[in-house]
């Protein structure tokens, strides 16, 4: 089953409903998960374009911030990926990601973001068939979730999504709009 | 008093009524208090697993359900047969393990009226509740007529610490545990090489040559290493090495006489039961003689006596020296 | 315009890239929709990594101004430093330089052209909306102490000592045992040539010994370390030896001359006997022996002290107390072997139980000529020979039980077993294997030569040692070692008595492998090796810079790879002392004092021991052992620690790049995503 986008208030002639295709954002380690990415790619195995990856020095880097921007800014789910525990490059930062995970998880679940928007995956730099394998499930997933549609312009709400003013501030200030308690306390 | 659920199986009604009498005489001394499974069915033992997974595990399922339902207050469901114990424990780790095995048992359960929740029973052999729950210094604490000079084998049989799905025993082929326990009764305990050897099961009925062998491959080393007598956990094993080898004899044209009792008839024997309250006398090879050498009458029946004990094993001085295996006290 | 100009560059990588992603859209996308963020020009260029790639990077610098720098191309782990240093040769900060991977991450791993490149879009985008937020940055410079301090002393520590010895610069070699050598020295013969061990270690130990650049600390612990590349403080604990090395002559009388003897575990691998003072072999580095408080007739009873009275220097000292010193390196060579696998815990094959079955630690020294039994192969009654032997191969190894991994060696150690008992005795010999592992030089020949010199070879993994008999009077069987294998070449079950049993014992890491990675700031994998930096490129470099590795602390290997490994880790470190400092990334963390409440949940989050606090000023990052994770940063509740090369600002500016409008749904157009739908509520504002 393929969820559709609303058609109302579309100027465009091409009125036909759209397939839903999922935007996911996916984090992932310089040392572990990106480079399980990047094995992906040498090895030309195939998984569906949907998703976008950002590259962060380690899972444990991941503010809670980052995926509420994510959610924010369009994206329909969230993936971290990052080494296995006990293999972490700075040894235990990933679990330290994990913690803030399942906290975050809670809270987005309170929020009304099915769980199923907001995973993680485990990677070696061996294992791109797995990650790509993961990748495929989770578009998979969401794709059947339908679009989140929660699109909220940080910099000028009321404007068009896709204004940009120049020597505007930049979209994301140190101070995340999360709110900081639940990523103290999962620190 | 700790309660627990029982599970039976069926050849503590039939061949292995002293494994039931001994047991029930030994529950008080131990606070354990047994409560039987109302209604419970035939696990299945060998060959319904085999032949049909869901049909198997559904028949075993009903068990669970059953004990689910009467449940009040105590989960954890024993069983002193080893195979009922491990098709029990096997059908709720798979159910565990895999939902989808889960509904389609809870679907065949439902036209029965009985729902089994997986996770929900925890099922444990009755040695494990012994040597655990009650522990070596209880049970020896009630030890009133220790067995000693008695020489027996701990003979484990290959189910109890295999599979071992929840990871309870650190030693599979050569556990120290069922050791211990009958040391606990003042026994002298055999070190046994094939505590964890197959008996035999069924190749008995299915290949006579293969049964027999293996049979006679337990009863020549308890018979080579000078034991009295070889103590036992589970049905089929006694059945095999007690019943059957007669017809080992037969079959290789030798003379053993190797009794084997189940270890809860021991403990009864230790805490001070007379033996025919524990169903000894009932036995096919008669343990007659050998608890007669440590003073223990049991009440005589009309078949003649065996062999006479056989020779022990004399010790030869190392040259090098060897590595010490350590005192662990595990399992 | 007065914000930030930048130029995009993508690059096609021949049809790599350009056979799905449509480069020329993403070029003309790039500068129409991204020049409002910045975008002043936008090439593509078929490679953008050869010099005329870099070249037109370098000119739109010089000639257009540019300040920020944007290529899509490969990832950056191939080629980010490629243009960086484009950049910085047009005099550009090479931070401001940014490559995204529209090759791995695109053209390589999706099929539909289409949502191919309006994926490539956002990646740019997402390049594009970060670079924006980077600074200028300085890599960190840090000089490099010229001392090096090799953990441990077997053949792979001494390698590395003597590689940085001979080229003139200090070296601290630890080593946990009375001498160094390590397990080589316990090794009757070396395959595949047969070299005796002994032969080829002792003067590579006696040149370390004797060096005037090496510092040998044996019966020693590294106890702690602290501090970063180029300035590593290392805490060395001298156990005492009851002995001073200051008078020590190392005669001997005192060793042969004690009445306390006991089994040697270590060295003798536990078949063999020492003494209370001893030396753990003849040819020792140092010559000073140890006295072993636990075997002492003096200090369990107070009485004896033959030593003390023998000795012609005087040089026994019962009052010696351990003493710990500190040294500073630069660098530091992780070399601490491996321990071998545990036979016992393989119940089935009746090590420890049944007396002839040994395994192969034990077997090289009965077969060594000083070893316990003066190279006789002989049973453990210390007389009779085998006239059969099963030697047993993957033991604890390839085993899901205990090891999945291979231990390397133990092929070939096992068909030299074969052959030194076929050169001992005239016993028969079964090989009972899996595979047979003979990949190196000379290997497969010695292989042949071991078959044709009429070696059983049985291809089957044992299941048993025995000595129960299945049958009655079964020939042969009675009162010797069974040994049940399915023979898979034959197909069929066999039932094989043998005399003596070894086996062949996999390699594991030693037991406090993880206390000493947690102590140097590396990583260990699940089985307890190091992890190496890159298992192909970087194989004796760790993730931590400053420390290496080499030999069988990274996983079992022989002798030949522990030499090169050693020798490898010393010529990168000689690299690094010549160059005088090192230039670190500057991925750091830092704290805004300002914003710092000194709430001080990040100070435990630092397993490099980087951030510290102190009352009155707060918590503070060392730039030199902060590694750069980020965790820190991500859980500071105030924002107070930011850090440069991934901030929040060049994150989240990446996020809402790879959401850019127009790249999101792609065939429902411009328009659809920006009207919005009319059951969705207008987005609220929200504070920035």
């Amino acid at each position: 089953m393929t969820a559709t986008l609303p058609t109302a208030g579309r100027t465009s002639p091409t009125e036909a409903a759209v397939p839903f295709e999922p935007v996911i954002i996916g984090f992932t380690c310089n040392w572990c998960s990106y480079r399980a990415a990047d094995l992906a790619g040498t090895a030309r195995i195939k998984y569906p374009p949907n998703v976008r990856l950002i590259r962060l020095m380690c899972s444990g880097r991941l503010d809670p911030a980052f995926v509420l921007k994510a959610f924010a800014a369009g994206a329909d789910a969230v993936v971290m990926t990052g080494c296995w525990p006990e293999d972490c490059h700075y040894r235990v930062q990933n679990v330290k990601a994990l913690r803030r995970f399942e906290l975050l998880r809670r809270v987005l679940t309170d929020l009304g973001i099915e769980p199923a928007r907001f995973q993680r995956v485990y990677a070696s730099a061996a294992e791109g068939q797995q990650l790509a394998d993961a990748f495929t499930r989770i578009v998979a997933d969401v794709r059947a979730l339908g679009p989140l549609d929660w699109r909220v312009d940080l910099a000028d709400p009321a404007a068009a999504a896709d204004e940009p003013v120049d020597g505007h501030e930049p979209a994301g200030t140190p101070e995340a709009p999360a709110p900081p308690e639940p990523a103290a306390v999962t620190a | 008093m700790s309660a627990y659920l029982f599970y039976p199986g069926c050849s503590l009604s039939g061949s292995a009524k002293a494994y039931a009498g001994s047991l029930a005489a030994i529950l008080d001394p131990l606070g354990i208090e047994l409560r039987e499974i109302e209604d419970w069915n035939c696990c299945g033992a060998s060959e319904y697993l085999t032949l049909s997974p869901l049909g198997g595990h559904a028949l075993v399922a009903r068990n669970l359900a059953l004990a689910q339902r009467q449940g009040d207050g105590t989960r954890t469901l024993v069983a002193p047969c080893s195979l009922c114990y491990v098709n029990l424990a096997k059908t709720d780790r798979y159910a565990r393990d895999d939902p989808g095995l889960g509904a389609r048992l809870n679907d065949a359960l439902g036209a029965g009226g009985l729902t089994y929740e997986p996770g929900s029973i925890a099922v444990r052999h009755l040695l494990e509740i012994l040597v655990d729950d009650v522990g070596l210094e209880a049970i020896a604490a009630h030890v009133r007529r220790p067995l000693r000079g008695l020489r027996v084998v701990p003979y484990l049989g290959c189910l109890v610490t295999r599979p071992d799905l929840d990871r309870r025993w650190t030693h599979h082929e050569r556990p120290r545990v069922f050791d211990s326990l009958l040391a606990a009764l003042g026994a002298e305990v055999v070190d046994f090489p094939l505590r964890t050897a197959c008996c035999g099961g069924h190749m008995t009925q299915i290949s006579p040559d293969t049964g027999f062998t293996l049979i006679r491959r337990l009863v020549d080393a308890a018979s080579r290493l000078g034991a009295d007598l070889m103590a036992t956990v589970c049905p089929m094993c006694q059945m095999n090495i007690d019943a059957y080898q007669a017809e080992m004899n037969r079959h290789f044209g030798s003379h053993y006489h190797m009794p084997i009792l189940f270890f809860t008839q021991l403990i009864g024997l230790a805490f001070g039961s007379p033996p025919e309250a524990l169903g000894i006398g009932t036995e096919i090879v008669s343990a007659r003689a050998a608890l007669g050498r440590i003073g223990i009458e049991v009440p005589a029946p009309a078949e003649p006596e065996a062999a006479a004990a056989p020779a022990r094993r004399a010790k030869k001085p190392a040259g090098l020296p060897m590595p010490s295996l350590g005192d662990e006290d595990d399992r | 315009m007065t914000g930030p100009r930048v130029g995009v560059y993508v690059c096609h990588c021949g049809t790599n890239i350009a056979g799905v992603v449509d480069v020329a859209a993403v070029r003309d996308w790039a500068l129409e929709r991204l020049g409002p963020h910045g975008v002043v020009v936008a090439r593509d260029y078929p490679f953008m990594c050869s010099s005329l790639g870099q070249e037109l990077i370098e000119k739109d610098i010089a000639e257009l101004g540019l300040d920020r720098v944007v290529v899509a191309a490969c990832s950056p782990h191939m080629h980010e430093r490629t243009f960086r240093g484009a950049c910085g040769r047009a005099g550009l900060n090479p931070y401001l330089c940014e490559l995204v991977s529209i090759r791995e991450q695109v053209s390589w791993v999706h099929t539909d052209r289409d949502a191919a490149t309006r994926k490539a879009e956002a990646v740019v985008a997402g390049g594009v909306l970060r670079v924006r937020e980077q600074v200028p940055l300085e890599p960190l410079r840090v000089p490099i102490a010229p001392a090096t301090l090799v953990i441990g002393g077997g053949i792979a520590g001494i390698s590395a000592a003597l590689e940085l010895a001979d080229a003139g610069y200090p070296v601290h070699l630890v080593e946990r045992q009375p001498s160094i050598g390590g397990h080589m020295a316990q090794f009757d013969k070396t395959f595949p040539t047969l070299d005796c061990a002994a032969c080829i270690l002792t003067p590579r130990m006696v040149d370390a010994g004797m060096h005037p650049n090496i510092t040998l600390h044996t019966w020693s612990e590294v106890v702690d370390v602290s501090g970063h590349v180029g300035a590593f403080s290392v805490r060395i604990l001298h156990r005492p030896r009851y002995v001073d090395t200051d008078l020590c002559t190392g005669c001997g009388i005192c060793e042969e001359k004690c009445p306390a003897k006991v089994v040697d575990p270590v060295f003798e691998s536990g078949i063999g006997y020492r003494k209370g003072i001893y030396r753990p072999f003849p040819q020792a580095v140092p010559k000073y022996p140890v006295l072993d408080p636990e075997h002492c007739i003096y200090f369990e009873r107070g009485t004896c002290r033959a030593c003390e009275k023998l000795c012609p220097t005087g040089a026994i000292d019962f009052e010696q107390q351990p003493e710990e010193v500190t040294v500073e390196v630069g660098n530091i060579v992780l070399a601490t072997g491996f321990e071998p696998f545990d036979a016992r815990r393989v119940e089935a094959y009746g090590y420890g139980r049944y007396p002839n079955v040994f395994t192969s630690l034990e077997f090289e020294r009965m077969s060594n000529a000083a070893g316990p039994t003066g190279g006789r192969i002989v049973l453990r009654d210390g007389q009779t020979e085998p006239r059969s032997v099963a030697i047993v191969h993957c033991v604890g190894s390839r085993d899901r039980n205990f090891n999945p991994y291979c231990s390397a060696i133990c092929c070939m150690q096992s068909l030299k077993v074969a052959h030194l008992v076929r050169e001992h005795t005239e016993a028969t010999v079964y090989e009972l294997y899996i595979d047979m592992r003979t990949p190196g030089k000379g290997f497969d020949e010695f292989y042949q030569r071991v078959q044709d010199e009429g070696t059983h070879l049985i291809r089957g993994r044992v299941a048993e040692i025995t000595d129960v008999l299945r049958l009655p009077d079964e020939a042969g069987e009675d009162g010797r070692l069974i040994v049940q294998v399915e023979d898979t070449l034959a197909g069929r079950q066999r039932r094989i008595p043998v005399d003596m049993v070894v086996l062949s014992v996999g390699l594991e890491p030693p037991s406090d492998a993880r206390e000493m990675a947690r102590r140097l700031g590396i990583t260990c994998s699940s089985d307890g090796w190091v992890i190496e930096r890159h298992p192909k490129l970087d194989p004796v470099a760790t993730m931590t810079d400053g420390v290496f590795a080499a030999g069988c602390a990274l996983g079992p290997r022989d002798i030949p790879s522990s030499v090169a490994n050693g020798a490898a880790a010393a010529a990168r470190i000689l690299g690094r002392i010549s160059q005088g400092e090192l230039a670190l990334e500057p991925i750091r963390a830092s704290v805004d004092e300002a914003r710092c409440s000194g709430c001080r949940i990040c100070n435990d989050l630092c397993p490099f021991g980087a951030i510290s606090f102190e009352r009155g000023r707060g918590t503070e990052v060392d730039p030199a052992l902060c590694q750069g994770c980020g965790v820190c940063i991500a859980a500071c509740p105030a924002g107070a620690i930011s850090g440069t090369g991934f901030s929040d600002a060049q994150i989240l500016a990446q996020i809402e790049g790879l959401l850019f409008p127009g790249t999101i749904h792609p065939e429902a157009g411009l328009d659809a995503v920006v009207a919005g739908s009319a059951t969705t509520p207008e987005p609220e504002a929200v504070p920035a």
